[in-house]
């Protein structure tokens, strides 16, 4: 047994899983039940405490979930990980552990539409108050900063344009702030890029996208990266003060470097409930088996794709940071070497008709809000997931009324190219 | 030894290895980090002697408190010390007087002495600092991974169904890939700004 290291594709295939102790089952069983039966009182009374491992009941834990999670914290380089029913979900339950009411937190202005509706809206019912900043200008990260914030959240590759951020640069700010980096990586994939590797503290994800990749099962996990401390000024009351909830337990000092996971599970999912069904987990883990070689196909198959629309005559610009015109390339080849991703934009000269044309043409994309699917896709942005934006907001965020979206999937190259060719001839 | 980040096979040598644990500093309070560790090592078969002056006289779980480790009056192989990094030189110094000396001193999470550390080690003692052993042999068991943690250990073999009070295999093929190397680094930049 030495300590070797495996690779990202060993542990993509066997992290966290491993033959099923009562049947010999190889493959992750899916354990379709609401609760577990105790061995005893004492054992029950244990497992409540969080003095015992083990599960009580499907909304706190359950054990294909947690072969997801183990997973997902290997191939991130995490302590931890707790999967929820979507990457918003996700984000609740993160912030609920972070934020008072009357907090704030600063978001990286570039961000999922869906994202910037829950933190402009929702999120303003908790009282948790998010304050916008340019992920193109570390410095507005920095003006931003007031006495009540409580965290930096990003994404690392940004929809819906597939910019890149400059994950190191905001982390040293997050750390000066003395609040964690909370880093969405669900356009690179850990394959891609390990936030934790450049400064983040905790990654989120939605798996509904390139870890599952298959568009068949909605998702969302939380990895702690058991860098931040969380004792400090009693900032954090959820981690380092004792909780009513667990009889005065102090999740820090009882759990160490893998307490904000642990927070998320018996603070956040138990008593929000937002708990992914096994069945989607199962599903979701045979999809990362293949993460390295759908994500390697992806991102080639975004290149060739990106550069036939740069050639052509009616495409007025391409925004993908794998080209070497783009403005993201320096920060490209330094966060991601392996592929840009395959979630980009371009826009027509043609305008707005050009685009609703465009997509009406389509035969192989489809239509649809999604991304990270093995099938290619296609959007309108302004009309669609960033419709709920003003103008001037659309604008900024990437999503301009002449602006499609194109998430690459792993089909053949030459018939992506060739659909794009037809739909875009006059 | 590198207090900084251990290999595996260093921590898994000396839980496979030491079968008596004194614990200084156990607490009969059951929201305690220290009772959690106590109660969880004594179902994993380990022998577990609870030290507290305050408390002589009581029993932890069914075993009488002493208090101090000179009043074991019998050889323990690992000394397990839940006190702030302040307080852990005079134990050690206290176990350095026992006749034999234990193998192994271990200080729990957030505890670290360097200084003390080399004291033991200069006389053959192993020592691990800033870990619990609950987590670890959670952790090296993967008994762990139903809490979402990454164990940072793989196996294709199949395991027996773990029951109450089992020893648990900690010989699975570790990963230090998705390791903890992060949250080290962490520390020591927080220990040496400090």
């Amino acid at each position: 047994m030495s300590d070797r290291l495996p690779g990202f594709s060993t542990l993509a295939v066997h992290a966290g899983a491993q033959p099923d102790p009562t049947t010999g089952a190889r493959a992750t069983p899916i354990y379709q039940t609401t609760s577990f039966v105790f061995n005893d009182a004492d054992h029950a009374a244990s497992l409540f405490g969080l003095q015992a491992f083990g599960n009580i009941y499907t909304r706190i834990g359950n054990p294909t979930n947690a072969v997801l999670e183990e997973r997902v914290a290997a191939l991130e380089g995490g302590t931890a990980a707790l999967a929820v029913a979507s990457g918003h979900a996700a984000q609740v339950v993160v912030l609920q552990q972070l934020l008072q009411p009357g907090d704030e937190f600063i978001a990286a202005r570039k961000l999922y539409g869906g994202s910037i509706n829950q933190f402009t809206h929702a999120f303003k019912s908790f009282g948790w108050n998010v304050v916008w900043a340019d992920p193109d200008d570390v410095a507005s990260f920095e003006r931003a900063v007031t006495p009540r914030t409580k965290a930096i959240f990003i994404e690392s590759i940004a929809n819906p344009a597939g910019s890149i951020t400059d994950i190191e640069a905001i982390s040293t700010v997050a750390r000066k702030a003395g609040v964690p980096l909370i880093v969405d990586n669900t356009l690179a994939s850990p394959y891609l890029i390990r936030p934790i590797d450049h400064g983040a503290d905790i990654v989120v994800h939605s798996l509904t996208k390139f870890l599952g990749g298959h568009g068949n099962s909605l998702g969302g996990i939380i990895v702690d990266a058991g860098t931040f401390d969380w004792s400090t000024g009693g900032k954090y009351p959820m981690l380092s003060e004792p909780r009513p909830e667990y009889h005065g337990i102090r999740l820090q000092e009882t759990f160490g470097n893998f307490a904000f996971a642990i927070a998320c599970r018996v603070l956040g999912l138990r008593d929000l409930g937002p708990a992914l069904s096994p069945f989607n987990a199962f599903m979701i883990l045979t999809g990362i088996e293949t993460l390295p070689l759908r994500m390697q196909k992806h991102c080639d198959n975004a290149k060739a794709v990106a550069e036939y629309l740069a050639g052509h005559p009616a495409v007025a610009s391409v925004s993908y940071a794998g080209l070497p015109s783009d403005k993201y390339n320096r920060l490209a080849r330094k966060y991601a070497p392996r592929g840009a991703g395959a979630v980009f934009t371009f826009s027509l000269k043609g305008g707005y008709d050009a685009g609703v044309s465009l997509v009406s043409k389509l035969q192989l994309f489809s239509h649809l809000a999604n991304v990270g699917d093995t099938r290619s896709l296609v959007i309108h942005p302004a009309s669609t997931t960033h419709s709920q934006l003003d103008d001037a907001a659309k604008i900024k965020s990437g999503a301009g009324p002449d602006v499609v979206r194109l998430s690459i999937g792993i089909e053949d190259k030459e018939d992506l190219i060739a659909d794009l060719e037809q739909a875009l001839a006059a | 030894m590198n207090h900084d980040a251990y290999p595996d096979n260093y921590i898994r040598g000396i839980l496979n290895s030491v079968k008596s644990i004194a614990m200084v500093g156990a607490s009969p309070v059951n929201v305690r980090p220290s009772y959690f560790a106590f109660k969880y090592l004594m179902q994993r078969g380990y022998d577990m002697i609870p030290v507290n002056p305050g408390h002589v006289g009581k029993e932890l779980l069914g075993k009488p408190f002493v208090a101090s480790l000179s009043d074991i009056g019998r050889p323990v192989d690992m000394i397990d010390i839940f006190r702030n990094s302040s307080h852990i030189m005079p134990v050690v110094e206290e176990a350095l007087t026992l006749n034999p000396l234990p193998k192994v001193i271990w200080m729990q999470l957030g505890a670290r002495d360097d200084a003390a550390a080399a004291k033991a080690e200069s006389v053959g003692i192993k020592v691990v600092m800033n870990r619990c052993p609950k987590i670890e042999y959670g952790r090296l068991s993967s008994e762990i991974s139903w809490m979402g943690v990454n164990s940072r250990t793989l196996s294709s073999k199949r395991a027996p169904a773990p029951t109450q009070g089992m020893r648990l295999s900690l010989n699975r093929m570790s990963v230090g890939g998705g390791n903890t190397a992060a949250s080290d680094r962490a520390a020591k930049n927080k220990t040496e700004q400090s």
